[in-house]
């Protein structure tokens, strides 16, 4: 039960690399920072870590914790990239794929799905697990977007981007257990509530839940974002090269 | 929540128009409030019948003909279990433990508890609902409680005391003894006693009451955990019908102990039917001197408690969810660290204790920390409150030194030709009759009390079945690898359950059921696959004798899911369909 230290400096080490955490940071920003990638889903730098995902998950100090909610203190020892917690991680992916609605191939946001994107990081051909078959739920009220909830992966990024930077109140969870669904703030659906294309709500999703409409195709598949690199090389690439 | 719980009450469900209501009132969207309320397994988002009839559906509760006693509803009613009656007046829904193992078959009619059911009964039930029903709307309100229902009644069931529960029943002498020392003085006692949390996680109360002391904050609180979920379990229920007192006590004793002045009692919503008594006792209390201001005469120590009944969520055990709960949200549990400890209820420094922590607190003040190390074993100090039910002779309470052995235990409750024992409920684990001689003790077979006994003609995988199945309606949903990872437990256990299995199927959710134990965000999701991998260690033969040779078995017949376009068709498909 010991109380986190955030206000001092400290080091961690991350699969026996040092890296040096600034106070207040999380072990994912620490690692981020330090260009070591910690694959996750739910996490989105601008938002506060909400922890649903657990994709994120490291064995810190010998124990599972999801590295996006865990404030690095001085001498944690982080297992990151093992096989098992590769392996585990691309079972929760798995798990995602087959709750909802993912056929990848006419999916409007392929190449630009995190989603997606991870399951081809972490090595996922198709899942295992089987699907559980959702009824597709699309909620086309709005003018300038739709919401196909069938495709959710309840990463609570909108309510908190909604709350946080757009000062509304746009969605919400319902329900409990596999049931949960997202909801919206108002009975005549998205439409009749206060949402708008430019709210920050409205660009967060990781996958095609919440799709503004129109103009999709103006970068055709094969030249979006993870068609070009794989997810999180990005932050790979702020590693500094240290000599052999 | 007590918004909600008086909404429900009062028109049997919760609203759109509510909603709004009372996200106007309280000046939130009102997608908040239906976040919150759909959380809550008692709370209904449409009408059900005017009188809602929930019955518990648990191992136990259909070894003891739960099933028998649903028929007779549903014959009786012309519905069957999840329908509304065409006339509105009843619903039939299964629901979870409601604590009452040891006299089950037990149901929840309007919130109160009726007990040991027998289909013979249902009829005089059903026609003094009818007769109360009929009266409703006239003559009876909030003060003046209906007449008692045929079988509404719950006995405490205590059926061997030990030290526990053998002396006073409390009342304020253990806080007169508190109130001779300084707070901190109070601490090292309970430290000095080696007390550890009766829930079942065992964390030392002395430690946890230190910390809470020391944590910077104006406001301090203490929490008591009467959110007793876990299956099988029910001993804080006897506690909280007899021995009251004692839990007050201790819990006004903890106030002392870390400078808090309010206490806070999260009482699970099966057990409304406490609820009246208990606020009779500290009314009583507040009289004599034992609650409010200047407590036993000591100036400037103020402490009061305030009851705060749940709505039907297993999750609130867990004390972080229990915190969300109380202050009034979807009872998901929080991130840890921060412990409550430092970051609790309202964000201040809280102690939260099992209901029995707080009984033993009472008892170590009035009898100090030596006596009671003079129980159990040098680890595990004191006795054990064990709720017992299932496949014995007399089930209920039994108080038992720790130390004391699994085989002693069953001899003393009558248990013969034992299958096995569902130790801790479905989150602890399946204990063969090769480990009947482990002790019940932090350091060997560690536990909340929950004891169900299972025959040996029990059917050990479809218990674990159904223990699974529990813990799909329970998880919250927060994290992907209980939300997904139960229901993808449970179809494949009944994959295995239906005999269409293969050795391949047994390996699958082997390691599915680690990595939800691994990646799960609370204990709720990493002890989940407590049923299905303590049975696979301890009973491989009876998985065995489930498979089929070969290496992959489809979980349907091809045949069966074409069922319906096969019937549409008017004729079976011309080649063998498999």
């Amino acid at each position: 039960m010991d109380t986190p230290d955030i206000s001092t400096p400290a080091v961690i080490s991350v699969d026996g690399i040092e890296i040096a955490a600034a106070p207040g940071q999380s072990v994912l920003q620490a690692c981020d920072a330090a260009g070591v990638y910690i694959p996750r889903l739910c996490y989105h730098p601008d938002l506060t870590p909400s922890g649903n995902c657990r994709v994120c998950t490291c064995t810190i100090n010998g124990r599972s914790h999801a590295a996006c909610v865990t404030p690095a203190m001085d001498g944690m020892v982080v297992e990151n990239d093992t096989p098992r917690l590769t392996a585990d991680r691309r079972v929760l992916i798995e798990m995602l794929f087959v709750e909802g609605n993912h056929t990848c191939a006419y999916c409007v946001a392929s190449g630009d799905c995190e989603l997606q994107a991870l399951g081809y990081r972490l090595g996922m051909t198709a899942p295992t697990q089987p699907y559980l078959w959702p009824r597709p739920q699309i909620d086309a009220t709005h003018p300038d977007i739709y919401l196909d909830r069938s495709r959710c992966i309840l990463c609570s990024r909108c309510i908190q981007a909604s709350r946080q930077e757009d000062g509304k109140s746009v969605f919400a969870f319902e329900g409990r257990g596999i049931v949960m669904r997202l909801d919206v703030d108002a009975r005549g659906g998205l439409g009749a509530t206060d949402m708008a294309a430019v709210d920050k709500a409205a660009r967060v999703c990781p996958v095609a839940c919440i799709v503004i409409k129109r103009g999709n195709y103006s970068v055709p598949n094969g030249r979006r974002r993870f068609d070009l690199a794989p997810i999180g090389s990005d932050i790979e690439a702020k590693r500094p090269t240290r000599p052999l | 929540m007590d918004i909600v719980l008086a909404v429900q009450r009062r028109f049997g469900y919760v609203s759109d128009q509510a909603i709004d209501a009372i996200a106007t009132g309280v000046g939130r969207h009102p997608a908040e409030i239906r976040q919150m309320v759909s959380f809550y397994a008692f709370f209904d988002r449409e009408p059900r019948g005017r009188c809602q009839i929930r019955l518990s559906r648990t191992p136990i509760s259909l070894m003891k003909g739960a099933g028998a006693v649903a028929s007779a509803f549903a014959d009786a009613l012309g519905i069957a279990v999840g329908e509304v009656t065409s006339d509105g007046a009843f619903s039939l829904d299964w629901t979870s433990d409601l604590g009452m193992a040891d006299q089950e078959p037990a149901a929840l009619i309007d919130m109160r508890m009726l007990t040991d059911l027998t289909p013979a009964a249902v009829p005089s039930i059903l026609e003094a609902l009818r007769l109360q029903g009929n009266l409703a709307s006239s003559t009876t309100d909030a003060d003046h409680p209906r007449p008692t229902l045929p079988n509404e009644s719950v006995r405490s069931r205590v059926v061997k005391r030990g030290p526990l529960l053998a002396g006073p029943t409390g009342g304020g002498t253990a806080i007169e003894a508190a109130l001779r020392r300084s707070p901190d003085k109070v601490i090292e006692e309970i430290t000095a006693s080696k007390l550890r949390g009766r829930g079942g996680a065992g964390f030392p109360t002395g430690m946890k009451w230190r910390e809470t002391r020391k944590a910077t904050g104006t406001e301090h609180y203490v929490v008591c955990n009467a959110d007793e979920g876990e299956p099988g379990t029910f001993k804080d229920r006897a506690l909280l019908t007899d021995f009251a007192d004692l839990v007050f006590d201790g819990m006004t004793i903890a106030g002392y102990a870390i400078g808090a002045r309010q206490g806070l009692l999260y009482l699970r919503g099966e057990y409304t039917h406490l609820w009246r008594a208990l606020e009779t006792r500290l009314a009583a209390r507040r009289s004599a001197g034992l609650l409010g201001d200047a407590i036993d005469g000591r100036a400037g120590f103020d402490f009061d408690i305030r009851i705060q009944l749940g709505a039907g969520a297993y999750v609130c055990g867990e004390e972080s969810a229990l915190l969300e709960s109380l202050e009034g949200r979807r009872g998901t549990p929080r991130e840890r660290p921060p412990f409550p400890t430092e970051h609790g209820y309202l964000g201040r420094p809280t102690a939260i204790d099992n209901v029995e922590t707080f009984a033993c607190a009472t008892r170590i003040i009035e009898r100090g920390a030596s006596w009671f190390g003079g129980f159990g074993t040098p680890q595990s100090t004191g006795t054990k409150l064990m709720s017992v039910s299932g496949d014995c002779t007399v089930p209920g309470v039994y108080e038992v030194p720790f130390g004391t052995t699994l085989n002693a235990l069953l001899d003393l409750v009558g248990a013969t030709d034992v299958g096995y024992v569902q130790m801790s409920g479905p989150s602890g684990e399946a204990v063969a009759p090769k480990d009947f001689g482990r002790t019940l003790a932090y350091e060997d077979l560690s536990t909340g009390g929950s004891t169900m006994i299972f025959g040996e003609h029990r059917d050990v995988l479809d218990v674990a079945l159904q223990f699974t199945r529990f813990f799909v309606d329970e998880s919250c949903g927060w994290c992907t690898p209980c939300r997904v990872g139960t229901t993808l437990l449970a179809r494949e256990m009944e994959k295995i359950v239906a005999g269409r299995a293969t050795q391949s199927d047994v390996e699958a959710i082997d390691s599915l059921a680690s990595t939800v134990a691994r990646m799960s965000r609370c204990g709720l999701g990493q002890t989940a696959p407590n049923p299905i991998l303590t049975t696979m260690r301890n009973f491989p033969a009876l998985y065995e004798a489930r498979l089929q040779p070969g290496v992959f078995m489809p979980a349907v017949e091809l045949r069966d899911a074409l069922r319906d376009a096969i019937d549409v068709q008017g004729r079976e498909p011309v080649s063998p369909a498999n």
